[in-house]
């Protein structure tokens, strides 16, 4: 059998049987710690970094920050003070709904463009490898510094895009006001988060494309199946993994967005573009009211864990394999 | 003689096609590069090529956020160093030692990717508040680790549970302890998932923005990402400077993508279907 399947024994027995001679004069409680040594580390990194994070945000969401706080540090607990602010403050019910529509927008965006090129990148041509490859600089590149230059070419009266878009004469000489216009701001938002994350979403798919076996296509192109017949009865139907992956890892890094709106806009003009996550910035370090901003942060926590449930429903394949 | 030359005619037409995509989807890196190399660009609008580039821009850059395009180097490079002792061992023991709970500890680490940074930041503060790491080098350090951490974990656990237990086992004989056979044996053998995942760590600490913002009170630590959106604020006039900013933070995605192709290319799809 496998080596794989061996050593899983072999570990299940704590070192029984065939173990290594050298070995076997410790016991098997000393083995079995300094095995765990390896892992402790991490573990306890990640309890700091990832658990404790999670606890204080809930306890901090019960207590009452003020910017004296941090010098005094006192916060004393108000019950659900913070939660019945948060929950009136008419600026998170429309953040609430600006991330649904920047998250709805951007998924849109990146998957069906990222699934176009996919498809296309998989014909056999020249330059198809290299173009692909630096395709993926806008993926790579900070989103603070990709939000800063299409800042600048949004820009109503400077940028290249109106003195374009005038040019060919789309529009008139005032140009589309992107990024001040609080009717268009959260659009001109989603559109530079599709270009952002184009790339991601294109090189995911393709992985996924190459893993559809030939002879599917070949029997159907022997059947006599049209291109989007084939699509829709192969491609898709073989993708679904994949495609799960894709827009649950997407729908992660959209919801919370925080770099690109405070780099585009500042969550402006009239908190037009204010998500989540600028509020809970906002609401924390800038009014240091870190209570409020622990409850924005939860309710965050709460609509990425129902996601985080379906991407581990569709990761489940990979935790069967494991040891 | 037609049938002959239709495929290599629709191959030049579909790398016609690519490259007009390209040109499309990468038009703002041009013209992020075509405005920093024009100095006049503040005044009159931004021509539609360098005509005459000068790299007046760049010495501005330079001289203004030199220093936080190095505080970002130290902060990527020590977050890369804190993530890879941690992940490399912890991943090794997930892959081979069979631990009981193994399971539930990869599961966990899946988990920890989708805690949204915001909410990290949030109570982190409060903790380094307390400790003193606010606008320190350690405290950046530490937690941009973390942006990397779930990630190297993972890619290196599914690449360490294909080496063969045997090697490590006739190392054991030989009478090396479990922690020298790890580090002779298995390190050099993952090298490979080794620069993948550090590499992914550096651009991860490199572009973080949000930690760098809420971690920081002060001037003390601003990487380059804090500086371009200062810079933003407070010259939004001199944007030929800015996007010569631009450019050099943008310099080690190029330089990666270019170099190192074949392990991001491993990176994107490891980390994140496996």
């Amino acid at each position: 059998m496998t080596t794989i399947t061996s050593t899983a024994s072999a570990g299940a027995a704590g070192g029984a049987g065939t173990a290594a001679p050298a070995a076997a004069d410790r016991s098997p409680l000393r083995r079995g710690l300094l095995r765990w040594l390896f892992v402790a580390p991490a573990l306890a990194y990640m309890a700091l970094f990832f658990g404790y994070p999670l606890i204080r945000n809930i306890l901090m969401s019960f207590q009452h920050y003020t910017p004296k706080t941090y010098f005094t540090g006192e916060a004393p607990f108000n019950g659900l003070d913070n939660w019945r602010n948060v929950f009136a403050n008419e600026l998170f019910s429309d953040s609430l709904w600006h991330t649904a529509l920047f998250t709805v927008g951007s998924l849109l965006g990146q998957f069906t463009i990222g699934l176009a090129l996919a498809v296309f990148f998989s014909r056999r041509f020249r330059l198809s490898g290299f173009v692909r490859a630096i395709l993926l600089l806008p993926w790579l590149v900070p989103m603070v510094v990709s939000a800063v230059v299409w800042r600048r070419i949004l820009d109503q009266d400077h940028g290249m895009l109106n003195s374009a878009l005038h040019a060919v004469g789309l529009v008139s000489q005032d140009g589309v006001p992107w990024l001040n216009s609080p009717s268009v701001a959260l659009l001109s938002a989603v559109l530079v988060n599709i270009w952002i994350g184009i790339p991601f979403n294109m090189v995911i798919l393709y992985g996924g494309l190459q893993e559809i076996p030939r002879e599917l296509y070949e029997a159907a192109s022997l059947d006599g199946s049209s291109a989007w017949r084939t699509f829709r009865s192969i491609t898709l139907p073989m993708l679904r993994p994949v495609v799960t992956v894709v827009l649950v890892l997407g729908f992660m890094s959209t919801v919370k967005i925080l770099d690109l709106i405070l780099a585009l806009t500042s969550g402006g003009p009239a908190d037009s573009t204010q998500t989540l996550g600028t509020v809970t910035y906002q609401l924390s370090f800038l009014q240091l009211d870190f209570g409020q901003g622990a409850v924005v942060g939860n309710v965050l926590i709460l609509i990425s864990a129902v996601f985080a449930v379906l991407y581990l429903r569709a990761n489940r394949a990979d935790f069967g394999k494991g040891k | 003689m037609s049938t002959v030359n239709r495929p290599r005619l629709r191959s030049a037409w579909n790398t016609t096609a690519a490259l007009l995509i390209l040109a499309v989807l990468l038009f703002p890196v041009y013209w992020m590069l075509n405005t920093a190399l024009q100095p006049e660009s503040s005044i009159a609008a931004t021509r539609w090529l360098p005509t005459t580039p000068s790299l007046k821009n760049f010495d501005v850059a330079l001289s203004t956020q030199g220093g936080s395009l190095l505080t970002s180097f130290v902060v990527a490079l020590g977050a890369v160093v804190v993530c890879l002792a941690l992940a490399a061992p912890a991943a090794y023991g997930l892959a081979q030692f069979g631990l009981r709970g193994g399971q539930g500890i990869v599961f966990t680490t899946l988990i920890t990717q989708m805690v949204p940074g915001i909410v990290i930041a949030n109570a982190l503060y409060s903790a380094y508040a307390e400790l003193d790491l606010v606008n320190s080098y350690l405290g950046l350090i530490l937690a941009d680790a973390s942006l990397g951490l779930p990630f190297a974990i993972v890619l290196l656990r599914a690449f360490m549970v294909s080496i063969p237990s045997e090697v490590v086992e006739a190392a054991l004989v030989d009478g090396a302890n479990r922690f020298t056979a790890f580090v002779r044996i298995v390190l050099p053998m993952s090298r490979n998932a080794l620069i993948t995942a550090g590499l992914f760590t550096f651009l991860f600490a490199w572009s973080d923005f949000m930690f760098a913002l809420t971690l920081n009170t002060t001037d003390d630590v601003k990487p380059i990402t804090l500086g371009i959106y200062q810079f933003v604020g407070a010259h939004v006039s001199d944007w030929g400077a800015v996007m010569a900013t631009a450019v050099l933070s943008a310099i080690p995605a190029a330089v990666l993508l270019v170099v190192a192709q074949k392990y991001i290319a491993a990176g994107i799809t490891g980390g994140s279907i496996k």
